[in-house]
């Protein structure tokens, strides 16, 4: 549903990335991975319209992003959760409202035992009270996921969501993903973890892509 | 009247997406409240003046004096002249010399109770009552002009008018100080809702990128400032009316300055001022919100 069609992306100064194309399928599993600064958090901010492309576009259901209204990009981002490299929350109210922001904010209803099912699956039901600055990187990561997925959005983008968590914890992140995408939704996430990787293949028919000198390619076995 | 009921009422969640900035908070309540009590003034000054004006036109418009200044010999015959000339103008309800007693008691005032009037050439005066339609004073003029001479019309306009205009340059700049009040409420409101926009600058991204519309966050802001505008100006409003209430009471010797406050139906106006003082604020937020939210992805 998501289509890049020959983008281009540079900051103002060289270009970053060139010429990709891509096409997310509904229901497709990807990783991304590349060296650090090779452009895979501004890949996935081009996926959900933060950033427009300086060449080629991106269409969601055959749509230039670029041609959307605000309204229509708020829409946009109702079917698309996002897990933020640096998960930002609102940090005066607690934990459990953070996660149930995408539903209070759009005004669909919140089924409280739904809420405290995903926030012990992350193992955030103890903290579900606590405020965000007080929680640990791991702990903030774990709430975004809760937070991308609890409108069970059709694309779910995730920004290294396992940085800063031990093996057990990435892995029941990872299954949660990977039930997730047995449903249809189509999953993107970007990684360094290799381990994570081949953890969620044996699961999955996931692919890999990598960043390489500004372009996308399909890495390892994939090749 | 629905939409403005839930907008008022709110959903507590939306208002819970802005974080409670005491300092914004105080700032513009006090703000709203300083600008509704001036504006009680303001507005008293504006209805007063225009009273006054009212009063002057009403109470002058409907006299007019001749004098008469002639050699005493002459000065019964000149009188009874202009008494024929005046009964045969239309538009004049009565008129009377004044009689010797009479005039003394007018100049009294200035120049004691021993005034030898018979030795001085004091002019006549004629009291004209003017009917409603009131009379044509410029041919009223030529006519005396034509026969007799020593005859001048003073119909007071030439007095009345400064006056009036006077009360109703008050009155103007009474309503222009109420605009420029609420042209300042704006620019403060405005100057806060930012202040509050760029501390929340988190908020509002995070609401954008989990896909709230601009007009749910907007919202959130607006309702804000609206609600504590319209407390504000309450609270300033109560204040400038007890205020008001407690100036002395209107007296002759007053003139102007006692007749200051509100009369009858005239204490309806200052209500109006904290709604007006709510809509200025939702629309000085509503702009401001969503011209920070436009720069925003
Ligand atoms: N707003 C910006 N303005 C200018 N340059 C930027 C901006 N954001 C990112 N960059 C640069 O673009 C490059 C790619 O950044 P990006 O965040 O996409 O990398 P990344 O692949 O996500 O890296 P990491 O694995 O460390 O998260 C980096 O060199 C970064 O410095
Ligand atoms: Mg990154």
């Amino acid at each position: 549903m998501i289509e890049f069609h020959h983008v281009a992306y540079n900051y103002g100064g060289g270009e970053l990335l060139t010429d990709i194309s891509l096409r997310l399928a509904p229901g497709s599993f990807h990783f991304l991975t590349g060296p650090s600064g090779a452009g895979k958090t501004t890949f996935l901010k081009l996926c959900y319209g933060e950033l427009h492309p300086t060449a080629g576009r991106v269409t969601l259901e055959d749509r230039d992003m670029r041609g959307f209204s605000r309204d229509e990009v708020a829409q946009m981002r109702r079917r698309v959760g996002v897990v933020h490299q640096d998960c930002q929350f609102l940090d005066h109210l607690p934990l459990a409202e953070n996660v149930a922001l995408p539903l209070t904010a759009t005004g669909q209803p919140r089924r409280d035992d739904d809420l405290e099912a995903l926030l012990s699956w992350v193992g955030l039901k103890p903290l579900s009270g606590h405020l965000p600055p007080s929680l640990s990187g791991g702990e903030r990561q774990r709430a975004a996921l809760a937070r991308a997925v609890i409108t069970s959005p059709d694309v779910i983008l995730a920004d290294e969501p396992t940085g800063n968590l031990d093996w057990e914890m990435s892995l029941r992140l990872l299954t949660l993903l990977v039930e997730l995408n047995k449903m249809g939704k189509t999953i993107l996430i970007a990684t360094h973890d290799l381990n994570l990787i081949r953890s969620a293949k044996s699961q999955v028919p996931a692919r890999v892509l990598r960043i390489r000198d500004r372009r996308l390619q399909l890495a390892g076995s994939d090749l | 009247m629905n939409g403005i009921a839930r907008f008022l009422m709110g959903d507590t969640t939306a208002d819970r997406i802005v974080p409670p900035t005491g300092f914004t908070a105080r700032l513009t309540t006090f703000t709203a409240a300083a600008m509704a009590f001036l504006a009680v003034f303001a507005l008293a000054l504006s209805l007063a003046s225009g009273r006054l004006a009212e009063r002057w036109s009403a109470a002058l418009a409907q006299t007019a004096t001749i004098r008469i200044s002639a050699p005493s010999d002459q000065m019964a015959a000149q009188t009874a002249k202009v008494m024929a000339i005046l009964k045969e103008t239309p538009g004049v309800a009565s008129a009377q010399p004044l009689t010797d007693a009479q005039q003394k008691k007018l100049l009294e005032p200035w120049f004691g109770p021993d005034l030898p009037l018979d030795a001085l050439p004091i002019p006549r005066l004629v009291d004209v009552r003017e009917t409603a339609q009131g009379f044509d004073a410029e041919g009223l003029r030529n006519r005396l002009a034509a026969s007799v001479p020593g005859a001048v019309l003073d119909d007071h306009t030439r007095w009345r008018k400064p006056l009036v205009a006077a009360a109703d340059r008050l009155r103007l700049l009474g309503l222009v100080a109420i605009l420029l009040i609420a042209g300042a409420t704006a620019a403060m409101i405005t100057l806060a809702a930012n202040a509050a926009l760029a501390a929340n600058g988190q908020v509002i991204r995070v609401l954008r990128l989990i896909g709230a519309r601009d007009r749910y966050i907007a919202r959130a802001f607006v309702r804000r400032f609206t609600l504590r505008a319209l407390a504000g100006a309450a609270i300033g409003t109560v204040l400038g009316m007890g205020a008001v209430l407690l100036l002395p009471a209107q007296n002759e010797a007053g003139g102007f300055l006692t007749g200051l406050g509100f009369q009858g139906l005239g204490w309806a106006w200052p209500l109006l001022i904290p709604p007006l003082a709510a809509l200025v604020s939702f629309l000085a937020t509503q702009a401001a919100a969503f011209h920070t939210l436009r720069g925003l992805s």
